[in-house]
């Protein structure tokens, strides 16, 4: 089957003949294996060179399983749209996995509009993780919209780190009412000509909302990144962080922009970003135990991206 | 044998000598120590062995096994079984535990890895997937440096301060790796001004500004923690209490 390929890149050759996990399976922009358990409804609809989903959990409901999406192209030149609209129903709790998989890609465009909502007291988790193929022509644009009912849990965590970038430009916004909770964190291992674009935006509007804008980039070779991570508080005793690190080697290039913003005396929002080559402490002191330089570094980044 | 001997050193920073005309040997399978005031010198000295970034450009020579070490990086340098164990290790994101001590371990297999855990008394089953990061107290990193250490199986092992930032309880963990190590044949320097790391050792050098002042057994040089310290022939005479800091 086309799909295999699919399959063997994101390891999902158990998961998907397990009927107690929840999947949908997306080949460019046909739906080609899904399965639904109590408790959710996906509503999947076939568009111009897309597919748009909409996936709900029901109120209460606590999937246990982590729902398997895989997006993937099998082609060597596609565009894909995807468009999502998830409602996380009050007091509901989920987490989805999804993987993004174009092995074989030389002119991909891979596009996401996602809409999220997390309903009071709800817990939604998503994992996205992008297996790219060698050759660095793929274009990634995702762009999401979260809002946070109060009490509501939203973590959210970004991976490219098998196979080249190309281009990739995240846009997230997350709206957090009082006592939610949001972590979002991206994981980018760029090398050649890639270029990395991260616009992180957390808006901690309610009392005691807190969130953590995270992001981890290694570049080598010609590659860029431009991170702008934000965050606006005006909730009252509302807590922000932004954690941006970068390790930068031979003509890569990398900026940062952390953005915090204060509008209320009772809030607190801190940040911390680094961007330089590996640390010299920790490449030698791997070095006196025998590891080549080049081990080294790969070791120290492995880390970081972990 | 000398496994290490040290004919000649100099180095300097900004024109100002901090290791000047210093020679020492080291006995093949012996545990030395050198001690000395703070600024003295002895992290300098360690640099220097292991071939530090800064640290290369030295006059007079260093030789392990009778090869001259000038020219050769640090990882040339651990191939030839020299290592380091930092006054402060350092500290990394996201690397695991296990992950450190496997890349720096002989042996690859989980057994070898474990054992190298226990030497140190650090619980593998605890520890092994936590990250080698600011979440570690100082003592924790201190004895996981030592762990990957023990798992190198080295030749010749430097071991800056390793008593700093350890409580009671673990410096018996460290002085037992240490005695492992010992009794696996390796040579260990450890760089100290503590006088309990000192009695581990049997033969020791006071370095003092840069320069070998004295040396001899630990029986004689130990009397420079007990205020009997010769008069110092330099212009910046080392103050007794800094000799004697840390005992
Ligand atoms: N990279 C450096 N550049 C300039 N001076 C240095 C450097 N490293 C150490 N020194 C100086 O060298 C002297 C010895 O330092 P160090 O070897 O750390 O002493 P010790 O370990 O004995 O306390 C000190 O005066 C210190 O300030
Ligand atoms: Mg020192």
């Amino acid at each position: 089957m086309e799909e295999d390929i699919l399959y063997e890149a994101a390891n999902l050759k158990d998961v998907i003949h397990d009927p107690t996990v929840a999947r949908l399976v997306i080949n460019k922009d046909k739906i080609v294996s899904s399965n639904i358990i109590k408790g959710m409804e996906i509503f999947p609809e076939e568009i111009k060179d897309g597919v748009k989903v909409k996936l709900v959990v029901k109120e209460g409901e606590i999937i246990e399983k982590p729902i398997h999406l895989c997006f993937g192209i099998t082609e060597e030149n596609a565009v894909q749209n995807i468009v999502i609209d998830a409602d996380i129903e009050k007091n509901a709790s989920v987490s989805l996995l999804a993987h993004c998989v174009f092995p074989l890609a030389k002119d991909i465009l891979h596009k996401m509009d996602a809409k999220i909502h997390v309903g009071e007291n709800a817990h939604y988790s998503y994992f996205e993780k992008h297996i790219h193929s060698k050759n660095g022509g793929v274009r990634v644009l995702p762009k999401t919209i979260v809002s946070l009912d109060s009490g509501a849990r939203f973590k959210t965590e970004f991976e490219l780190i098998k196979g080249r970038v190309g281009l990739i430009d995240i846009d997230i916004e997350t709206k957090c009412l009082e006592n939610s909770i949001m972590e979002v964190t991206s994981r980018i291992n760029g090398t050649d000509e890639d270029k990395i674009l991260i616009k992180e935006t957390g808006y901690l509007i309610g009392e005691n909302s807190r969130g953590v804008l995270t992001s981890r980039v290694a570049l080598r070779d010609n590659a860029k990144a431009e991170i702008f991570n934000k965050i606006v508080a005006t909730g009252a005793h509302s807590r922000g962080h932004v954690d941006c690190k970068e390790i930068v080697q031979d003509n890569a290039q990398a900026s940062a922009i952390p953005i915090v913003e204060v509008k209320n005396s009772t809030a607190h929002v801190t940040h911390e970003a680094s961007i330089g080559s590996v640390d010299s402490k920790q490449l030698e002191t791997l070095m006196s135990r025998g590891l080549t330089e080049d081990a080294a570094v790969e070791l120290i980044i492995q880390g970081l991206l972990s | 044998m000398d496994i290490l001997k040290i004919e000649n050193l100099t180095l300097s920073f900004n024109g100002k000598n901090i290791l000047s005309n210093l020679n020492l040997k080291i006995t093949e399978g012996i545990i030395h120590a050198i001690i000395g005031p703070n600024g003295a010198g002895k992290s300098t000295l360690a640099s220097t062995i292991m071939g530090l970034e800064g640290f290369r450009n030295f006059e007079g020579e260093i030789y392990f096994k009778n090869q001259p070490l000038k020219g050769l990086g640090v990882y040339e340098r651990a191939r030839l079984g020299i290592t380091l164990g930092w006054q402060e290790p350092a500290r990394y994101e996201g690397l695991k535990v296990s992950q450190f001590i496997k890349a720096s371990s002989k042996n690859k297999d989980k057994d070898s890895i474990i054992e190298a855990f226990n030497i140190v008394g650090i619980d593998y089953y605890e520890y092994h997937s936590r990250a080698v990061d600011k979440s570690l107290s100082g003592g924790e990193r201190k004895k996981i440096e030592l762990a990957s250490i023990v798992a190198m199986q080295p030749s010749l092992v430097i071991l800056d301060e390793p008593d700093s930032g350890i409580d009671i309880a673990s410096l018996k963990n460290i002085f037992a790796a240490i005695k492992y190590l010992h009794e696996k044949d390796a040579t260990i320097i450890l760089i100290t001004h503590s006088l309990e790391v000192l009695k581990q050792a049997e033969f020791a050098y006071l370095l003092c500004n840069g320069t070998i002042l004295d040396e001899g057994k630990v029986s004689k040089i130990r009397k420079y923690f007990e205020g009997k310290c010769m008069p110092c022939p330099h212009k910046n005479i080392p103050l007794l209490s800094e000799i004697g800091k840390g005992v």
